[in-house]
């Protein structure tokens, strides 16, 4: 059952709009999106600050703690370095979102693209520029494929896309394990530990070390990642694919409503399974960083960055913008939870209530944010009714 | 006499509208009560209040004199009222005595039911009101009238005393309604209460002892209908005069604007739910498909903008063959559509009024450029549709499920005549929305009829089909039956051609090759003169 406590407020509320009520409406859709993260962070702050002291320990201290430690230079890289691949992750979900499908299976797509990525770049010789792209372009044909098969189980088979990108997780890990060990027995594999061959020079994208030493002296073992470049312009084709496109109105349209868009002349299979490819593509991507950073693959390669990128995308709201502040905020929590057991002050795990709180925060805020905005613009259009029917 | 229900000052907010402002209702015991009123006036809110489904907001309601507040359904069904709603909620693998029990069942030792005892009881309650049911059969085999008997037996087996009816009439065929009447004089004589809605008005001067119309959420009148005609009634309803589409010149040329040949269209069990259907459409003509709703209305839209596949046939857009096309690519060679349900298959209710304005529309301008789509074009044309068909609606920017569903209707039918499509498909295209949007949407469509648009229409409107249309089609069972010339039929000889009992229902004033060959649909009324149809015509 509605309540309808709001609607004496609302009703009152707009009365004489005419002339700038279009640029109003986008005002007030912005400060009103902006109110279910910030609440949602406010609200975590506090009851991180419960659990910390429940668990007796002082959650100012802890907190100045954590700032102090993000005020330097070399935390603040690794802080973007952490982001970069969490962003690329939180677009390749958000992608399926749009569409609605919820692809979980970014984990299996970035492990899979990383390894062959690897692969092939340690397999070429190249000159610097087509060797580096051709890294790149493998990861996304890889990720895109990955992603690509759970689509057409899912469009042409019926296979549920959760499903599907979740039995793909573990059969890429399955793949993974098994190349590894063959390519051991090829001797592919150098002595010095297990992983690919080694990329040449030619093969890695360059650090961005120069922004951050503007800004003072760098740690040497501290590397901006050139994937930061790339993860822009994802995140800027991300955005205007989906909202300066004929292609990405269609995805928009499929995702809110299949049946409206299908009648409307966008082809819902084809639809699922672009998002699918390009989710998968994107996916691709994530694991990139680190492949430039070690210049090949291994076994200690890094994980769950997949459904991080969930979290992330969940956070902002599939927003290229937003999901930006989710990674940064998610990299944060991530750089600066190290000190706490450096300085004793709070336990390590705090950090892991405190995204958990903001998650659950952040998705709750934002159905709020909904409801209150439905509310408030039935109630003006209801208004308008009114005044126009005298 | 203590009324059976007395309702006084029941005033029920939603977020941005009334939808009943103090509202006073009087109810005598063993009546049979109507309340009128167009859709949005409020009759389905009020009987939700008296039914306990929602609270009311103010005002206080007595039941035999007592004072009540109910909180849930259950209250109400213990205070002796039952309500049969518009759309049954019956189980359809069960059988009529299992639907009936179902909730209160009666139990035997163990935990068993005891279907014996119900069965008694059951067929006690229908001997008592003369509802004549079988208690075995299962739901599924029943046709729309006897379903809806069960229904009413339903509430009656849990002892109401009070019936409320909402819209009983709305899903039934004109004999199906004279039995339903029978049943409720028979409910009345043996001492029941009845509260029915309905807007069909001849009906309620048939039926009703006492008559209440609503409007805008308020009570306008309580009359006798001894005292009163359909007019005087509509005019209570909307206020002012009632508008019937009413076509006032044909415009129809010899041009075809759209050739169906031996269409055919498979169920998902292979069986045709449409057969070697023919029909041609003239640019300048309405052609009306009437019939029973799921008669093939759906698979015979789905066939022409492209979402059902075409098992066998042609269809021919000014002459293109379009049978195998893909829904855009129809679209894109002027093929409008007005979906049955707006806010299923027309619209993205949680994306702003301009986004929807491009559904259907997007690859083409003013809402694309090439591959880019246009936002200050899409902005543009959706202001123009604003102030073209009269969007209520504060900005371009709000969602679209804040509009009212009228305004949700234009919009739609907006974005449609905006693309000036050569054919529209147009389904129930005023279903749901109140009269001034309807008269908005009719005009529309005859204005663009006289451009030369060729116009599709289904409807279960029967008044909309004949005031509409140039020519009528009946379709049943997935075929096409009768071709019907609107303007000498009526609705009761139109509802019988749609159950398909129409060469029986005798003094037909339609065509004599009733069932003859489609062709005849064809044969256009002179080749008029499109450039004279009615340009007064205003929106």
């Amino acid at each position: 059952m509605m309540d309808t406590t709001v609607t004496d407020e609302a009703e009152e509320e707009p009365k004489a709009r005419v002339p700038k009520a279009a640029t109003d409406s986008r005002l007030r859709q912005i400060l009103l999106s902006m109110a279910a993260p910030l609440g949602a962070f406010v609200f975590s702050l506090i009851a991180s600050a419960v659990v910390l002291i429940a668990a007796g320990s002082n959650p100012i201290e802890a907190a100045r703690d954590m700032l102090d430690h993000a005020s330097k230079l070399e935390v603040q890289v690794s802080m973007i370095n952490r982001a970069t691949p969490l962003y690329i992750s939180g677009v390749a979900a958000a992608i399926g979102f749009k569409m609605n499908l919820f692809n979980i299976g970014v984990e299996g797509q970035y492990r899979m693209a990383a390894i062959f990525a690897a692969f092939v770049g340690g397999a070429v010789a190249l000159p610097s520029v087509l060797h580096v792209a051709l890294i790149l372009v493998t990861a996304m044909v890889v990720g895109g494929l990955w992603g690509g098969l759970a689509g057409v189980l899912y469009t042409h088979r019926g296979v549920n896309e959760v499903i599907g990108t979740i039995m793909l997780n573990g059969v890429a890990l399955g793949v993974i394990a098994w190349l590894v060990r063959r390519w051991q027995a090829e001797g592919n594999i150098v002595e010095v530990g297990v992983g690919t061959e080694p990329i040449d020079e030619s093969g890695l994208l360059p650090n961005l070390n120069f922004i951050p030493e503007l800004f003072g002296d760098l740690r040497a073992n501290e590397e901006l990642t050139g994937m930061l470049v790339v993860a822009i312009v994802v995140g800027v084709v991300y955005y205007l694919l989906l909202n300066r496109t004929v292609f990405g109105y269609d995805l928009r349209a499929s995702g809110l409503n299949p049946l409206a868009a299908r009648a409307g002349g966008v082809p819902p299979r084809k639809m699922a399974l672009a998002a699918m490819l390009m989710s998968g593509a994107v996916g691709g991507l994530v694991g990139m960083a680190e492949i430039f950073d070690k210049a090949r693959y291994d076994p200690n390669f890094v994980g769950f960055l997949g459904f991080n990128g969930i979290a992330v995308a969940l956070l902002g709201r599939n927003n290229p913008a937003g999901i930006a502040v989710g990674a940064l905020l998610w990299a944060f929590l991530d750089a600066t939870s190290d000190i706490l057991q450096v300085t004793q002050t709070a336990p390590k795990e705090i950090i892991d209530i405190m995204r958990g709180v903001i998650l659950l925060t952040v998705v709750i805020g934002y159905e709020v944010v909904r409801r209150v905005r439905e509310r408030t613009e039935s109630a003006r259009t209801a208004a308008r009714l009114a005044e126009a029917t005298p | 006499m203590t009324p059976a229900i007395e309702l006084t000052g029941i005033t029920k907010r939603f977020p941005g509208v009334v939808a009943n402002d103090k509202v006073d209702l009087s109810v005598e015991a063993g009546e049979i009560h109507a309340v009128c009123g167009e859709n949005g006036a409020g009759k389905s809110t009020l009987m939700k209040i008296l039914f306990g489904m929602q609270s009311p907001d103010g005002g206080t309601m007595r039941v035999h004199g007592e004072e009540v507040r109910f909180s849930s359904p259950a209250d109400a069904i213990e205070r002796g009222i039952g309500m049969v709603h518009q759309h049954f909620m019956l189980a359809g693998q069960l059988t009529v005595l299992e639907n009936v029990i179902l909730g209160t069942e009666p139990v035997a030792s163990l935990g068993r039911i005891d279907f014996k005892a119900a069965e008694a009881h059951l067929l006690e309650v229908g001997e008592a009101y003369g509802l004549d049911v079988d208690p075995h059969d299962l739901i599924e085999t029943l046709e729309v009238g006897e379903r809806q008997r069960v229904e009413i037996i339903k509430v009656l087996y849990r002892g109401a005393q009070i019936l409320i009816l909402d819209e009983p009439t709305a899903v039934l065929v004109p004999h199906e309604v004279d039995e339903l009447f029978r049943n409720m004089r028979e409910l009345k004589a043996a001492g029941e209460t009845i509260l029915f809605i309905d807007h069909k008005l001849e009906e309620v001067l048939q039926i009703a002892d006492t008559i209440t119309v609503l409007r805008q959420g308020r009570t306008v009148a309580t009359v006798k209908p001894a005292d009163v005609s359909t007019g005087d009634l509509a005019e209570m309803m909307v206020g002012s005069e009632l508008p019937t589409p009413q076509t006032s010149r044909s415009t129809v040329t010899d041009k075809t604007a759209l050739s169906v040949r031996g269409l055919t269209v498979l169920d998902e069990d292979d069986r045709p739910a449409l057969n070697d259907v023919s029909l041609e459409v003239h640019r300048g003509e309405v052609v009306g498909l009437a019939g029973v709703e799921g008669n093939g209305q759906a698979e015979f839209v789905g066939a022409i903008i492209g979402t059902e596949e075409v098992a066998a046939g042609s269809i021919r857009l000014l002459g293109e063959e379009i049978a195998h096309s893909t829904v855009r690519q129809r679209r894109n060679l002027g093929i409008g559509y007005v979906p049955q349900d707006r806010q299923e298959e027309g619209l993205l209710l949680f994306a702003p009024l301009w986004e929807n304005a491009a559904l259907g529309h997007q690859t083409r301008k003013p809402f694309a450029n090439g591959r880019w789509f246009d936002r200050f074009g899409a902005r543009e044309r959706t202001e123009a549709i604003r102030s073209w068909f009269d969007v209520r609606t504060p900005d371009i920017e709000v969602t679209a499920n804040s509009l009212s569903g009228g305004n949700q209707q234009k919009l739609i039918v907006g974005r449609e005549m905006a693309a000036e499509p050569k054919v529209l498909i147009a389904a129930h295209p005023t279903r749901g929305i109140d009269i001034g949007a309807q008269a908005a949407v009719w005009d529309d469509i005859r204005a663009a009829r006289a451009d030369g648009m060729g116009t599709l229409l289904i409807s279960a409107d029967l008044e909309e089909l004949i005031g509409l249309s140039d020519t009528i089609v009946v379709i049943h069972k997935g075929e096409l039956t009768a071709t019907l010339d609107p303007a000498t039929i009526t609705a009761r000889q139109l509802g019988s051609y749609m159950t398909g009992s129409g060469q029986n229902d005798a003094e037909t004033a339609a065509s004599p090759e009733t069932a003859a060959a489609p062709e005849t649909a064809a044969a256009p009324e002179g080749p008029g003169d499109p450039a004279a149809g009615d340009p007064g015509e205003s929106r």
